[in-house]
C-alpha cells in the first residue's frame, strides 16, 4: 500500500512530492544502516560468531567415540533415542495442546458469558512463567508431597506420582503449551467470517459439519503455527526437566550433562546445533503461516 | 436445549482446563504460607518462610531487577533505531536481518549460552560479572523489542509524517525524537513490558551463565526448589509470581491500546 493509493486524491498527493523532494534513495538506505549498526554489531559479536564456533565445534572429535560429534549422533543408539524421544514427546505434547486449547480457546472466542474474563485471564497468565516454576508446579501436582500422592493415600493408602517421568514432563509441557494455543485460537476465531458458518448452517449443516468443514479449516493455519510453536518450545525446555530432576535422556538434559559432567564440549556444541536446526526448522514453518507471532519461549 | 447442553459441556470442559491451570499456584501459594505443608492448613498460616527466604535470596532478587533494567536500557537503545531501520531498508533486507536476529530467540537458550560460554568463557572478568548474563538476556529479548515497536511504526504512517515534517525544515534528529519516537510509544511500552517479563523469568540461558556470585531470582528459584523444603521454595514462588503477574496484566492492558490504535 502505497501512500498515494491511500489518499483520495491521487493528483493532490503526487503533486506535494513533486515539490517536497523526497530524501535520495541512496541516503535513506545509509540511515537504514546506521540505525541498524548496533543492533547488528551486538548480534554478530555475541551471537553469531559464538555461534559459527559451535558449529565448528560439533565437527571436533567427541570424547568417547573419538570420530566427528555429528557423526557420533548419528551412529550410536543413546543419542538416537534420545533425539526420538525428545522430538515424540514434543510431537504429542503438541498434538495433544492443540487439540485441548483448540477447544476452549473456540468456545471462550464464540461466547460471552459472565466470568469469561477470569477464565480468560487463568487460562493465558501462565504464558510468562518461566520453565522452572512448571517444574515445580508439576511437583506440587504429581510429586512426592503433591495433590494426586495425597489423594491416593487418602483413599487407598498408596503414594501415586508422576512428577518425576516422561509423565510429569508431559504434563509440564501441556502447561505451558496451553496459554500460547488459547491466544493464537482466540484471536484467530476472531478474524473468522462468521457469515461463512451462517451460510453452512443456513444449507443444512449441523454443528458438527460446521465445525469440521468450516471452522477447523479457517483455523488450521493458526492451529498449525501454534502447534509448529508449541513443538519448538519443548523440544528446547531445559527448565521443566531440570526442575523435575529426571534421570530421562531427553535432548536439553544430554546437552547440560555433557557439558558440566563430562567436559565433552565437541558433543555438547554438536547436540545444541542439532536441537537448534529443530527449533528453527518448526519455528520459521509456523511464521510462514502466521507471518507475525514469535512466542516467547520458557 | 440441545445447544445449551453443548454449552454447558464446552464450559465444563474449558473448566477443567481452567483447573488444571490453578490448582498448582494455588497449592504452591497455600504451601508458601502454611507452617507446615504436610500437616496442612492445620498447622496455621504464617509469612514466616516469606521471610526466610527475603534473607536467603534477597540479593537474587535484586540482581534480577537490575539485570531487567540494564537489559530494558539497553534494547530500548538499540532496539528502537533497528526497528526504524528496518522500516526503512528495503523488504528483502528487512525480512533478511530480522529473520537474524530472531535467532537468539528460535534457537534454544541452553545452545545460545553455551556458544556464549566456549566463546567468551575464557575472559575471567567478564565471566564472573552479571554483564555476561546481560549479554544473554539482551540477545534474547531484543526480537521483542524491535518487532513490537515495529509493528506500531508500520500502522503509524511514519513515512508521511516524516515526510511532512521534513518538509517544513525538521532535521534527521528533530524527526526521530519529535515525530518518530512519540508515534511508536505504545510499541515502546509493549516492548518494554516483554522485555521486563522475559528478562525477570529468563532461566535457561542464565542457569549456563550465572556463578555462585550472579544468581537471578530464576536460578535461585532452581536452586531452593532441588536444596530446599517445599514451603521455603513455594514462598520464593510467591514473590516470584508477585513481581511476574503486574507486569502480565500490564502487558495485556497495553496490548489492547496498541490494538485499539489499528
Amino acid at each position: 500500500m502505497t501512500a498515494a493509493s491511500k489518499q483520495p486524491f491521487g493528483a493532490a498527493s503526487s503533486l506535494s512530492q513533486r515539490v517536497v523532494k523526497p530524501m535520495p534513495t541512496r541516503r535513506k538506505s545509509l540511515t537504514a544502516m546506521l540505525a541498524l549498526l548496533p543492533a547488528l554489531v551486538i548480534f554478530c559479536a555475541f551471537w553469531l560468531l559464538p555461534f559459527s564456533r559451535l558449529i565448528v565445534m560439533g565437527a571436533e572429535a567427541d570424547a568417547s567415540s573419538g570420530i566427528s560429534a555429528y557423526l557420533t549422533i548419528l551412529t550410536h543408539r543413546q543419542y538416537l533415542i534420545s533425539l526420538a524421544t525428545t522430538v515424540g514427546l514434543s510431537f504429542v505434547v503438541s498434538l495433544a495442546a492443540v487439540a485441548i486449547a483448540g477447544v476452549a480457546g473456540f468456545f471462550l472466542a464464540r461466547h460471552r458469558f459472565f466470568g469469561k474474563g477470569v477464565l480468560v485471564a487463568t487460562l493465558t497468565f501462565p504464558l510468562a512463567f518461566p520453565g522452572v516454576v512448571v517444574g515445580f508446579l508439576v511437583i506440587m501436582l504429581g510429586g512426592r508431597q503433591g495433590a494426586l500422592a495425597q489423594v491416593s493415600l487418602w483413599l487407598f493408602d498408596e503414594r501415586w506420582m508422576f512428577a518425576y517421568s516422561l509423565a510429569g514432563l508431559f504434563i509440564g509441557y501441556l502447561y505451558f503449551s496451553i496459554p500460547r494455543v488459547i491466544t493464537t485460537v482466540m484471536a484467530a476465531c476472531d478474524n473468522l467470517d462468521r457469515s461463512l458458518e451462517e451460510a453452512a448452517r443456513s444449507l443444512g449443516a449441523n454443528s458438527w459439519q460446521v465445525t469440521k468443514d468450516v471452522i477447523v479449516p479457517g483455523i488450521a493455519p493458526a492451529l498449525l503455527s501454534t502447534g509448529a510453536i508449541c513443538f519448538a518450545t519443548s523440544m528446547g525446555a531445559f527448565g521443566t526437566a531440570f526442575t523435575l530432576g529426571t534421570r530421562l535422556s531427553i535432548l536439553p538434559l544430554n546437552i547440560y550433562g555433557e557439558f558440566t559432567n563430562y567436559a565433552n564440549f565437541a558433543m555438547a556444541a554438536a547436540l545444541s546445533v542439532v536441537l537448534g536446526v529443530i527449533t528453527w526448522i518448526a519455528l520459521s514453518f509456523a511464521r510462514k503461516l502466521a507471518g507475525t507471532n514469535v512466542g516467547a519461549p520458557v | 436445549m440441545k445447544s445449551r447442553l453443548r454449552f454447558m459441556m464446552q464450559l465444563g470442559f474449558t473448566l477443567l482446563v481452567c483447573l488444571f491451570m490453578v490448582v498448582p499456584i494455588a497449592m504452591s501459594v497455600m504451601a508458601g504460607l502454611t507452617e507446615n505443608y504436610f500437616i496442612g492448613l492445620k498447622s496455621g498460616l504464617t509469612l514466616r518462610w516469606v521471610h526466610e527466604v527475603w534473607q536467603l535470596y534477597s540479593d537474587t532478587i535484586w540482581l534480577s531487577i537490575k539485570l531487567a533494567l540494564a537489559c530494558l536500557l539497553i534494547t530500548i537503545l538499540i532496539g528502537v533505531p533497528a526497528a526504524y531501520g528496518l522500516l526503512r531498508s528495503r523488504r528483502r533486507w528487512a525480512n533478511a536481518i530480522e529473520e537474524l536476529l530472531l535467532l537468539p530467540v528460535a534457537v534454544p537458550g541452553l545452545a545460545t549460552a553455551l556458544a556464549l560460554l566456549l566463546a567468551y568463557g575464557s575472559y575471567r572478568e567478564f565471566r564472573g560479572s552479571w554483564l555476561f548474563i546481560l549479554v544473554g538476556h539482551v540477545l534474547f529479548t531484543l526480537p521483542f523489542m524491535v518487532r513490537a515497536v515495529l509493528s506500531v511504526m508500520q500502522t503509524a504512517k511514519l513515512p508521511q509524517l516524516e515526510e511532512a515534517a521534513a518538509s517544513l525544515g525538521a532535521s534527521f534528529w528533530q524527526r526521530f525524537f519529535a515525530v518518530v519516537v512519540p508515534n511508536c510509544m505504545s510499541g515502546i511500552l509493549a516492548g518494554a513490558l516483554m522485555v521486563v517479563t522475559l528478562s525477570i523469568g529468563e532461566f535457561n540461558i542464565t542457569w549456563m551463565l550465572h556463578t555462585p556470585l550472579t544468581k537471578t531470582l530464576p536460578v535461585g528459584l532452581a536452586d531452593s526448589y532441588a536444596s530446599m523444603r517445599l514451603e521455603i521454595g513455594s514462598a520464593y514462588t510467591l514473590i516470584f509470581l508477585l513481581m511476574v503477574v503486574p507486569l502480565l496484566v500490564a502487558i495485556q492492558w497495553a496490548g489492547r491500546l496498541t490494538e485499539q490504535r489499528r
